[in-house]
């Protein structure tokens, strides 16, 4: 397997972007990180996306994307793994660059969410649960992560407070990224006061519906270095997954397949929690993000909660978590959120991210999670 | 939106609650599967599911989706029965605001949902608890 490093990076504004296409907004993105790569072709490209069907009526977007870029007839190929296709179509680029099948390759993700309505979009996302023994019964997804909440709060004593200043932190965080969808701060008490969508998770722990795009250039290191790039190496790609339906878990409090994911990584990179500068992580709900800390071995089981009210995640904090405001205050366009995390990974390693840098970062982890966590993608990246 | 075969050939869990009892290691599957989560079994034999058991974790849904709209709030558990199987579903004719994690359930049979003005009405299982709160 060849080493991998990532030269090149691009992300639009994120939002409802009304006057434009799945097209038009993947390819801004795409050319972005083509420009900043700074070559002239692409071999193969990966796009993340969960549903255009369900969305806006378009499949086959490998092809589609592919000769919108001018780069057909280059292999595009689309990856599904719900919201965690972005970190998906990643690992394929990643895979196929360490191969050695392809030399540049473009890791993608983008989805147009709000062409449609809001019970169109929930049903859409709706898909990523066990349709005939979850969704059928009128479960939604802040209803299952809601279950896995309550029993983390009836276990561990985390309150509602600390789900809170998960928000409060990630739109804090959110507010110094020029391309983030909401990045107005919150206070604990508006959280907290805002609307109770499925008990005890409100409006304000929910992460937004979003339109939204972003991509990365991979190429093997190797090559990176002849063309003068800042080296950004990949160190680590790992996925791992969980049974899909929350109540065949052995345990509803914890994220199996996080944790597995994250041990594979690790050994890969030969590294361990303590050595990480920095995480992006898949905070769908305020829960979701302390259940992935605990489960990437940050903090002890059930420690989570206390470590976020603590300001421990925050920057400057002992590891910032969500530089970048997190899928909460970014937003999450869902099939692009796992390579957005990426992106902003490399732009922390280059020391490129303003007044959010983290100061000498050195090594960074992503992790991108589908459904209530029946798949995640762990990644680490070394500042070369 | 729920077709007609694919609501129907549901119907022996949703009415009748069979599950798969793995002939090797004994694990209970509801649904019924394949392949046994626990030892790879390929052999099951078809058993009933438990009808009563506790509340394992639940929430109250405000924001309903398609064909819930005219009931929420409602309750939506995962119960654990008391032949170890975990199922999810909702939590009815009860206080909500005294539903606690632990509360004894009981299965019984209603309607689920409706498609639509003109598709399926849909049957299944639901949990009332057992001391009313």
């Amino acid at each position: 397997m060849r080493e991998v490093a990532i030269i090149g990076v691009g992300q639009n504004r994120w939002g409802e972007l009304w006057g434009k296409s799945i097209r038009t907004v993947w390819t801004e993105a795409a050319l972005e990180a083509i420009d900043d790569a700074g070559v002239d072709h692409i071999d193969a490209m990966y796009v993340g996306c969960m549903s255009g069907g369900l969305f806006v009526g378009q499949e086959h977007l490998g092809a589609l994307l592919a000769d919108q870029l001018g780069q057909g007839p280059i292999p595009g190929t689309r990856v599904e793994s719900a919201c965690a296709s972005g970190g998906l179509a990643f690992r394929q680029a990643y895979l196929a660059v360490a191969s050695g099948a392809h030399d540049i390759v473009l890791a993608s993700g983008v989805e147009k969410m709000t062409d449609v309505d809001g019970g169109a979009a929930t049903y859409a996302l709706s898909t990523a649960a066990d349709q005939e023994y979850e969704c059928y019964h009128g479960i939604t997804f802040p209803g299952l992560y809601a279950m896995m909440a309550r029993v983390h709060m009836h276990r561990f004593g985390t309150t509602r407070r600390q789900l809170a200043q998960v928000a409060v932190k990630n739109h804090a965080h959110g507010s110094m990224n020029p391309l983030a969808q909401f990045p107005s701060t919150v206070t604990a008490e508006q959280v907290e006061q805002s609307v109770m969508v499925a008990d005890p998770l409100r409006i304000l722990d929910c992460s937004p519906i979003t339109d939204g795009a972003a991509a990365v250039v991979l190429v093997p290191l190797d090559l990176a270095r002849r063309l003068k790039k800042p080296i950004v190496r990949v160190a680590a790609s790992a996925h791992a997954t969980d049974a899909i339906a929350l109540h065949d878990r052995q345990d509803l409090a914890w994220l199996a397949s996080t944790e597995k994911a994250a041990e594979l990584a690790y050994g890969q990179a030969k590294i361990g929690p303590a050595q990480l500068s920095l995480v992006e992580v898949h905070d769908c709900f305020t829960i979701a993000e302390i259940m992935v800390t605990e489960a990437l071995g940050l903090f002890e089981r059930g420690q989570g909660g206390k470590a976020a009210e603590a300001g421990h995640t925050a920057l400057g904090g002992k590891i910032p978590v969500n530089c970048s405001g997190g899928l909460k205050s970014k937003g999450h366009p869902v099939g692009a959120t796992g390579i957005a995390q990426i992106r902003e990974a490399t732009m922390q390693l280059r020391g490129d991210c303003g007044p959010r840098q983290v100061s000498k970062a050195h090594w960074a982890l992503t992790q991108n999670m589908g459904g209530t966590g029946a798949s995640t993608v762990v990644h680490i990246f070394e500042r070369g | 939106m729920i077709g007609s075969a694919r609501y129907w050939r549901e119907i022996p869990q949703r009415y009748r609650y069979e599950a798969a009892k793995c002939d090797a290691c004994g694990h209970v599957h509801f649904p019924p599967r394949l392949v046994c989560q626990k030892c790879k079994g390929r052999k099951f034999t078809t058993t009933n599911l438990a009808l009563t058991g506790v509340v394992e974790t639940f929430t109250i849904i405000r924001v309903a989706p398609t064909g819930f709209g005219d009931e929420a709030p409602y309750a939506v558990g995962v119960i654990r029965l008391d032949d170890g199987v975990k199922v999810t579903a909702q939590i009815t004719d009860c206080d909500l605001e005294r539903l606690a994690i632990g509360d004894p359930v009981r299965l019984e049979f209603r309607r689920v949902q409706q498609d639509g003005e003109s598709g399926i009405i849909c049957y299944g299982y639901k949990f009332v608890p057992q001391q009313r709160s």
